[in-house]
């Protein structure tokens, strides 16, 4: 990439603090938790907005949160969820993009546009549907549905993203790859992958924080002690007439840890993602 | 012995015919180029010899084995791709010892024939870098490299030149005239550039929308050509053809005249305006529109002062004329 130094002209400095204010305004909440998370419950009602000072330092809230609930149980299993969701969802996904781009077969357009439909209809509509499949199969309460049920929904926009990817790979690549000798498997695997995978990070983060977040899904199918996820695990602080802000608060300020570092590693691929094509 | 057959070779995608009845006989250590515009099936052609496509109809038959069958690691071929097609996490030895890998070949073999492609190629301080740290020419070398490590009783190319600068493309051209010398293995070469046709190959094949136009050696397509379309591809600047300014020719037919066979004459048949002048430093090429609208190109030896805005007569000579039908078929008069 080229970088010239332009002049700092008007136009510059408004999207600047067009930028800024944006920034600002997403990272407010964010903001807001962090510092109440740190103060003493009275604090917290008193004035939301002021930092933790001397009297109002508290760490009362991770006390809680460490000591009451298996905490870090519920985050394993979170990051168990997450991670295997995203591996199934990123294989699954870039094979049968690999196979939708390379392969001509009859059917091959309807089959797109079949798998490309999940990404229209939202797979909560089926929940009454998922959860008596889960009955009937005995995976209520495992890890496994959860799993099952994030690389369902994850499966159609990766494999309408990486198909597009694939598609602008370099055929002679592929050609040189067969006239070596290599399978299809070692083509896909050696040669494609690696070229697809601004796309796969791309996919992995738009999967990655909806599956952390989600409520639903584990409350209808894991709802039980030991397979609970953060999000869900996070709502015994919350009551119907009593609250527990400052472990609620804590609670979440942990969470957002690990979607971070996730997000972190994924982000330098993830930009050269969106640009290449665009900036080149 | 024929190091290819090509027999009845038709090949559509869904409806479309992309290539029709080709029939073809490659000799052994032969240099066959494929040349045509772009879309005229030259590359799909290239690729159903190498099995990447396979031919809706007719055998391909590599060193008197049919191969419609067999894969194209199989078939006794390398190839080299106009993007170079180098795998990126390889280094240039990888790159080049994988195919011999894949066939089983044993280590010592691998690094015989490793030696033998880096020395000839002059690789020796590329081979433990990978792809992208090569310029486009040493890509190019590399890829060629790789080929040649095959040992392939066919070597195939896929316009190796045209993502090269001018310089490296005349340089690289000839190393793989040289190398063909020295291998002399049967090499296919598909290009549209006429240039690189008419210096590198022992025959060339004319292509047209899926058709073979006429397969001849190259100075026997340049001074026969068999119909207006081989004759207008092949030299550059490109044939010329008139149909009003020359008298005595039935409507419906043209005559055609190398650039270089007209010459400025006080009296010749025709008169023009010049319009553009391109100095070359040792031709000149006027660009004359003449006085029945047509243009033409008159390529001259050595440097010329002529100015753009002249009016010039020239002429030819009737035995250097080619006269086609309305058809494009060539007829003699």
């Amino acid at each position: 990439m080229n970088r010239t130094t332009r002049p700092i002209t008007r136009t510059h400095i408004a999207a600047h603090l067009i930028l800024l204010t944006y920034t600002v305004i997403a990272l407010f909440p964010v903001f807001v938790i962090l510092i109440n998370s740190f103060k003493t419950r009275k604090a917290i009602f008193r004035d939301p907005l002021a930092l933790p000072g001397a009297d109002s330092f508290s760490l009362i809230g991770y006390h809680t949160v460490l000591k009451q609930g298996d905490f870090f149980l519920y985050f394993q299993n979170s990051m168990i969820v997450t991670v295997v969701s995203l591996i199934l969802i990123l294989l699954f996904g870039a094979m049968a993009a690999f196979a939708l781009a390379e392969y001509r077969f009859r059917g091959n357009a309807l089959m797109g546009l079949y798998l490309a439909l999940g990404i229209m209809i939202p797979i909560r509509i089926g929940t009454v549907a998922i959860l008596e499949l889960m009955v009937a199969t005995g995976l209520v309460n495992t890890l496994s549905a959860l799993i099952l049920v994030y690389t369902a929904q994850g499966l159609p926009l990766a494999i309408f993203i990486l198909s597009e990817f694939m598609k602008g790979i370099n055929d002679d690549l592929k050609s040189a790859g067969r006239i070596d000798g290599l399978s299809e498997y070692t083509i896909f695997f050696r040669l494609v992958l690696p070229l697809v995978r601004p796309a796969m990070a791309t996919v992995a983060v738009f999967n990655m924080i909806p599956i952390w977040n989600d409520l639903w899904f584990p409350l209808i199918l894991a709802p039980a002690e030991e397979v609970k996820t953060l999000t869900l695990g996070s709502q015994v602080f919350i009551g119907q007439f009593v609250t527990d802000w400052n472990a609620v608060l804590s609670a979440l300020s942990m969470a957002i840890i690990p979607v971070m570092i996730l997000y972190i590693i994924f982000s330098r691929q993830l930009i050269r993602g969106i640009t290449s094509g665009a900036v080149k | 012995m024929t190091a290819l057959k090509l027999d009845n070779i038709n090949k559509f995608f869904g409806s479309e015919q992309i290539l029709k009845d080709i029939n073809l006989d490659v000799e052994e250590g032969e240099f066959v180029v494929f040349v045509g515009p772009s879309g005229c099936g030259k590359s799909t052609l290239l690729r159903v010899i190498a099995g990447l496509e396979n031919a809706t109809s007719g055998t391909v038959s590599i060193d008197g084995v049919t191969v419609n069958n067999i894969p194209p690691a199989k078939r006794g071929i390398a190839m080299v791709f106009q993007s170079y097609a180098l795998y990126p996490h390889l280094s240039v030895k990888g790159n080049m010892s994988l195919g011999l890998k894949q066939e089983g070949q044993s280590a010592s073999v691998v690094n015989q024939r490793v030696e033998k492609a880096t020395r000839m190629l002059n690789l020796h301080e590329y081979l433990d870098r990978r792809p992208a740290g090569l310029s486009g020419g040493q890509r190019q070398r590399v890829a060629i490299g790789r080929a040649i490590v095959r040992d392939p009783k066919l070597f195939l190319f896929d316009e190796p030149l045209s993502n090269l600068d001018a310089a490296l493309r005349m340089h690289t051209r000839i190393e793989i005239a040289a190398l063909h010398r020295t291998l002399s293995a049967s090499m296919i070469y598909v290009t549209h550039d006429q240039t690189e046709a008419m210096t590198l190959a022992d025959t060339i094949v004319v292509l047209r929308d899926g058709c073979i136009e006429q397969v001849g050696a190259p100075m026997e397509l340049y001074n026969n050509p068999s119909n207006r379309f081989v004759a207008s591809f092949l030299g550059s600047p490109a044939m010329n053809f008139l149909h009003h300014a020359v008298p005595g020719l039935a409507p419906d037919q043209s005559v055609g005249i190398r650039p270089e066979h007209l010459v400025l004459h006080q009296d010749g048949q025709i008169g023009g305006t010049v319009i553009h002048v391109e100095r070359l430093g040792a031709d000149t090429n006027l660009l004359i529109k003449t006085d029945q609208e047509e243009m033409v190109t008159v390529r001259l030896f050595g440097q010329s002062t002529t100015e753009v805005g002249t009016y010039i007569r020239f002429g030819f000579d009737a035995e250097k004329a080619y006269y086609f039908n309305d058809s494009g078929m060539r007829i003699f008069p």
